[in-house]
């Protein structure tokens, strides 16, 4: 007797296993999910661009033996003293009270003995965090928890937050198991209550205003520190054209990439753009104006290797920030952990739940226990020697493109695996010299 | 008393001078001839200065001050003393948006009405208004207290924290989470406090006043309360 013929099991594509389970989790608890993290979903990314590297008509660089220079300079339009950085990669603003102090003091001693600097985050500023900076840059937010003029003075930098890539338009919650009597006196909270961190500026609106508010902060400091306007990657052209109307000296534009210590899945997976699609719209308004290099842009969202560095300079951008891969370079999502991950119903790769503060790496935590895990001076020096992976890895494509310095390389030696890709980032498909869109 | 001239000198000049002033300087009172709105006249002051302005400022007048005594003698563009720490704040004038936004101490005074957003964020500033406050006033106000001797707009205290709400005349409406409160021994006393400092002394009763504050239904996210965000 023959088998009956079985038509075998088919998912739906739409109602795939994580749409079925969100469901039955949105019916179970009446509640969206919240996480931290970036998006996950694919997208097109830099990971869809080639360097074409030098050949018959590029003339390489000797690598190990030709310098190839990797320094940038922030914040020289307006701001007596700008920063100078010895690399072109930044870490990114992250709380006080979303991370625990020795996260904060870990990548301050990362990025000081790299060269470079890190920044705050809402909730203001440690004077642990500042004493293990050498180049610390202070967020201005709409929430303005723990904002004071002295810690605008001890800052090198202000940048003016108006919006995270993972999140952009909408503000904050620090749930209250994150909120220690520390975190909640620098917030003027109640220690315990979930803080909302507010989605618009309290005193200005708009880019009139904005240019007023920068003004303000500049006579404070006495016009010494360069000021930049933070935007999460939504409508880059107008953004960056009218932070650079406002009066800023450096813009940093945030993809949707770019983690966040924990919002809902909705708006980090549907709001925003990615890195490839609001890169060049960027380099365009600046071009436009005739202030490319004038007013550097600092991009970040997603960026993993030293290709990934490259690739954003070779599109224009003067530095690179990173959030999450500074986190995982200090310890997080650790594999040695594994069990405890699993206790938590997840396992170390895809550990998102930030904002619940039970990281078994002590990173974006409160718990003293849990915090104690973590070795500021080892993980300082974790995350300088993976700044230094990434500056070697920027350098290496770089001479391979024959540049003398990685702000020399430019879209021309890209190519996009995608016809995407190609449109987003206007760079030649592979193979052919059409740009979507351009050509 | 020094005088400086905003007609003859920039505003960066006269903010560079006053921060650069040396501990216990004699040069203590100041008075600023012209200002014709101009914007973050006397911000970032840091010692224990009395600035007379003669006329009206224009954004962030005071900005983030501590310490200083700045008397404006004029109506205040947006922003006043936003994010002020100390000190005192005195516009005999109305004031713009956002009247002392932010701001974490000292004594902000405004004669007449202040505009909307007035408090906005607060965190343990005591704002006067001897007029009305507009709409959104006190919104997310975290601590401190705001007292209007007029009547507030639309909205007030919503997503208050532990912010006190001092209103004489009549609340348009509540925002969300904002309720009328018993004022206790100790609220009255803190208004009288405040009342006593802005000079009204004798003038205003706080029998007169209700008060407003949290009813920190909001202090936990609950999808209950999914009508009230």
């Amino acid at each position: 007797m023959t088998a009956r013929a079985q038509t075998p099991p088919r998912p739906a594509a739409l109602f795939d296993s994580y749409a079925i389970s969100e469901i039955h989790r949105a019916a179970a608890t009446g509640i969206y999910d919240i996480r931290g993290g970036g998006s996950k979903r694919r997208m097109p990314n830099l990971d869809d661009l080639l360097f074409l590297g030098a050949s018959m008509s590029r003339y390489p660089l000797e690598g190990y033996r030709e310098r190839c220079a990797t320094d940038v300079v922030l914040g020289n339009r307006f701001a007596e003293k700008p920063i100078h950085l010895k690399i072109p990669v930044t870490i990114a603003g992250m709380s006080f009270g979303a991370l625990s102090g020795p996260a904060k003091e870990a990548l301050g001693r990362g990025a000081t003995a790299a060269g470079t600097s890190t920044t705050t985050g809402d909730g203001g500023m440690t004077p642990e965090e500042r004493e293990a900076s050498a180049l610390l840059v202070y967020q201005v937010l709409p929430s303005r928890y723990g904002m004071n003029p002295d810690d605008l003075r001890r800052a090198d930098a202000i940048e003016i937050v108006l919006g995270q890539g993972a999140k952009p338009g909408g503000g904050g919650m620090l749930l209250g198991q994150k909120i220690s009597d520390r975190v909640a006196a620098m917030r003027t909270l109640p220690p315990g209550i979930d803080q909302r961190s507010a989605c618009r500026h309290p005193d200005w609106t708009g880019p009139d205003d904005l240019e007023i508010k920068i003004e303000e902060l500049r006579e404070i400091t006495d016009w010494q520190k360069p000021i930049y306007v933070k935007v999460g990657a939504s409508r880059p052209y107008y953004d960056v054209a009218l932070a650079v109307k406002a009066g800023a000296d450096v813009v940093v534009l945030d993809g949707m990439e770019g983690g966040t210590a924990g919002t809902q899945e909705v708006f980090i997976e549907h709001v925003g753009l990615p890195m490839l699609a609001a890169i060049p719209p960027a380099v365009q308004a600046l071009q436009d104006l005739g202030m490319h290099r004038k007013v550097q842009l600092v991009v970040s969202g997603g960026i993993r290797f030293g290709a990934d560095v490259a690739k954003c300079l070779a599109l224009g951008a003067d530095a690179v920030s990173i959030g999450t891969a500074a986190l995982i370079a200090i310890g997080a999502n650790d594999p040695r952990r594994e069990d405890e991950y699993r206790a938590l119903g997840t396992d170390s790769v895809a550990y998102d739940d930030w904002h619940e503060g039970r990281d078994p790496a002590g990173i974006t935590t409160q718990d003293p226990e849990l915090a104690a895990r973590l070795d500021p001076v080892l993980a300082g020096r974790r995350l300088a020697n993976y700044l230094a992976v990434l500056t070697l890895e920027t350098q290496t494509i770089a001479r391979a493109c024959g540049k003398s310095h990685v702000l020399n390389l430019e879209p021309e030696d890209l190519v996009a695996l995608s016809v995407e890709a190609a449109a987003m980032a206007r760079v030649p498909l592979a193979g052919t010299s059409w740009i979507p869109g351009l050509a | 008393m020094p005088v400086v001239d905003l007609a003859a000198t920039t505003v960066r000049e006269l903010n560079r001078t006053l921060h650069g002033l040396a501990e216990g300087s004699n040069e203590t009172d100041w008075e600023i001839r012209n200002p014709r709105g101009a914007h973050a006249i006397a911000a970032g002051l840091d010692a224990p200065l009395t600035v007379t302005i003669d006329g009206p400022v224009g954004y962030y007048c005071a900005g983030m001050n501590k310490l200083a005594t700045v008397e404006i003698a004029g109506n205040a563009g947006v922003g006043v003393a936003e994010n002020m720490m100390s000190g005192r704040v005195h516009v005999q004038g109305n004031a713009s948006q956002s009247a002392g936004a932010t701001g974490r101490g000292g004594l902000l005074v405004v004669d007449g009405d202040a505009s909307a957003r007035c408090g906005i964020s607060m965190k343990g500033i005591d704002i006067v208004v001897k007029g009305s406050v507009g709409a959104m006033s006190a919104f997310m106000a975290q601590a401190g207290n705001l007292v209007v001797l007029g009547d507030a707009g639309e909205a007030l205290g919503a997503s208050i924290y532990e912010a006190r709400l001092f209103v004489r005349g009549a609340v348009v409406s509540l925002g969300a989470d904002c309720v009328e409160k018993e004022m206790t021994d100790e609220d009255r006393i803190i208004l009288e406090g405040i009342v006593d400092r802005a000079g009204l002394a004798g003038e205003v009763s706080p029998a007169d006043f209700r008060l407003y504050g949290s009813a920190r239904k909001l202090y936990h996210f609950n999808p209950d309360h999914i009508d009230g965000y």
